[in-house]
């Protein structure tokens, strides 16, 4: 079942991969390419656009299935529980070493932003921590660094770096090049092994923590690889592309029902979904006739995201009646 | 090497005192006492999940805090107080979550466990229904089958029959049985005084975390521990096996 899913979500990608680079403001006759400079729109700014959306979609995708599956929790998202906001105060502060050194620094502080609130939300709720502690304390670390951002945009230099701070936190994936991809593969990857590798402890959490460790599962060992792992994508994908919510909350809900449900097997399936939805996604944003520019990546997708959410929490209380 | 479980002078906070027991493989051994006696500490500590302050915990002779946790797993199956099932799984995969500490379940061995394990809690018509369509029993075999599957030497239970009603609770309590009977450790903790007196080879009755009586059930309960322990008046009635408790 789970084999024939990742099949088809590959087949899918490898269809919307050539697609997507031939959309957007100006189209490209992929036989006949009468646009000037087509080449040059394909290879240095579509190219590693759709190579990022990939990435960042990926990366964020497995964050948000490990996340549910480690806190037994289908609501459960990395921008939700404090970390995507905890990266984004770290890049933001970074820009306060000024722009051009923030271009080397940006990524790095994002990275200490993300493994910070996920520490942080550890230390609080603690090994025993139930559920509820974990998304209060998550909650709280999410306003928490929201404020301080607010504060550090309030507080910024000059007029051109607020904007700059502003724009930059929306979540984009335009005007972005090979470099960044070049930031953000090696992170991702490394966080995506990561939380694959901790798919077997969370398998065993499906049961609760104290079965979990009948089966030998070490809590303390799961907790540092969630940091890592969460820290190493969220992080990445922060820092090369801003605040994008609501991936790790969709992704692994859309596909949790075409797969035996295990935490481990919603994993690759995650993966490829996520880098599809961000391809797609950003491909519409391209596409979309908006004067002023285009619709940033970041809000479309909490404009899709937020009832989304609220269609889940329905369904919820379905349930419990 | 795995025969014994047992602890020595086996104290936690203020929950145990000073708890020294040895444990036997082939038997089935209920803990009883009044809520706060430390029962389902006391199984956690003997499942390796809990560490002591003081005293040892001992597994085939060695000393549990040495045992590896990969290798405590494979050795002792532990099934919590009101088990919780994340995800809605098939009875299937719930079951095969028992070959994690094996890191097998696609194996042929880790397949032999499972079907073993499915067939032994009948639960064959039920491989593919997701747990939230299982009644209350049939949730409580397929638990138990995700126990079994591990094939441990050991299986903890603490309070198994919460929940089910009369019948169910009789079946589970005969499976547990034939898992004795096959040779493997049962440990359960119990409620219900007339089960342990019936089903149990050894009762162990704890009262504020100390060691109230130990020994066959017909000893180990006899009134005047109940009396002691409980602070109530009791006496039992029936046949050997078929026991029951009348308050007065």
């Amino acid at each position: 079942m789970n084999r024939r899913l990742i099949l088809i979500l590959v087949a899918a990608l490898v269809v919307a991969v050539p697609l997507s680079l031939l959309a957007g403001q100006v189209w490209i006759d992929p036989i006949a390419p009468t646009t000037r400079n087509a080449a040059l729109i394909l290879f240095e700014l579509r190219l590693p656009r759709a190579a990022l959306a990939l990435v960042i979609g990926a990366g964020l995708g497995v964050s948000g299935a490990a996340m549910q599956g480690y806190l037994r929790n289908p609501l459960a998202d990395p921008g939700l529980f404090g970390i995507a906001p905890g990266a984004a105060l770290g890049a933001v502060l970074s820009f306060w070493t000024g722009y051009a050194a923030s271009v080397w620094l940006l990524p790095v502080f994002a990275l200490v932003g993300a493994g910070g609130a996920m520490a942080l939300l550890a230390l609080i709720a603690g090994r025993e921590g139930g559920v509820a502690l974990f998304t209060m304390a998550g909650l709280m670390i999410a306003s928490l660094a929201g404020a301080l951002t607010s504060l550090a945009i309030s507080l910024s230099p000059t007029p051109f770096a607020m904007s700059e701070i502003v724009t930059w936190l929306m979540g984009a994936l335009a005007d972005r090049s090979w470099r960044e991809v070049g930031i953000a593969a090696p992170l991702t990857l490394a966080g995506v092994g990561v939380l694959m590798s901790a798919g077997r402890g969370l398998d065993a959490l499906t049961l609760g923590e104290a079965a979990a460790r009948s089966l030998g599962l070490e809590p303390g060992r799961l907790q540092a690889r969630m940091i890592v792992g969460v820290g190493l994508a969220v992080g990445a994908a922060v820092a090369v592309a801003g605040v994008i919510g609501f991936v790790g909350l969709m992704v692994p809900h859309l596909v949790r029902p075409l797969t035996d449900r295990r935490p481990s097997s919603l994993m690759a399936p995650s993966a490829l979904a996520g880098a599809l939805l961000l391809l797609v996604a950003d491909c519409l944003c391209r596409m979309l006739p908006l004067s002023g520019g285009e619709l940033r990546l970041g809000i479309a997708l909490s404009l899709l995201g937020a009832p989304f959410f609220l269609k889940l929490l329905l369904d919820m209380r379905r349930g419990l009646a | 090497m795995t025969a014994t479980l047992g602890c020595v002078a086996l104290s936690l906070a203020d929950r145990l005192t000073d708890l020294t027991l040895s444990l036997h493989e082939g038997e089935v051994t209920a803990i009883c006492g009044p809520n706060g006696a430390g029962k389902s500490t006391l199984l956690s500590c003997l499942g390796g999940l809990v560490a002591a302050d003081g005293g040892l915990v001992t597994l085939g002779g060695r000393l549990m805090r040495n045992v590896p946790a990969q290798e405590r797993a494979q050795c002792i199956g532990y099934l919590p107080q009101s088990p919780e099932i994340a995800w809605d799984v098939s009875v299937e995969v719930l079951v095969s979550l028992g070959r994690l500490p094996w890191g097998d379940a696609g194996a042929q061995a880790g397949r032999d466990a499972i079907e073993e394990a499915i067939a032994a809690m009948d639960l064959g018509a039920l491989r593919n229904r997701r747990v939230s369509r299982l009644s209350g029993g049939e949730r409580a075999r397929a638990l138990m089958a995700r126990v079994l599957a591990t094939r441990p030497a050991w299986l903890l239970a603490d309070e198994p029959l919460a929940n089910l009603d009369l019948r169910h609770a009789i079946a589970l309590m005969r499976r547990f049985r034939e898992q004795g009977c096959q040779g493997r450790g049962v440990v359960l903790v119990l409620h219900d005084l007339a089960t342990a007196m019936n089903f149990a080879d050894r009762v162990i009755v704890l009262d504020q975390g100390r060691l109230a009586a130990d020994g066959e059930p017909a000893h180990a309960l006899r009134s005047e521990v109940i009396e002691q322990v409980w602070r109530c008046k009791a006496g039992w009635l029936g046949e050997r096996g078929m026991r029951a408790l009348s308050l007065g």
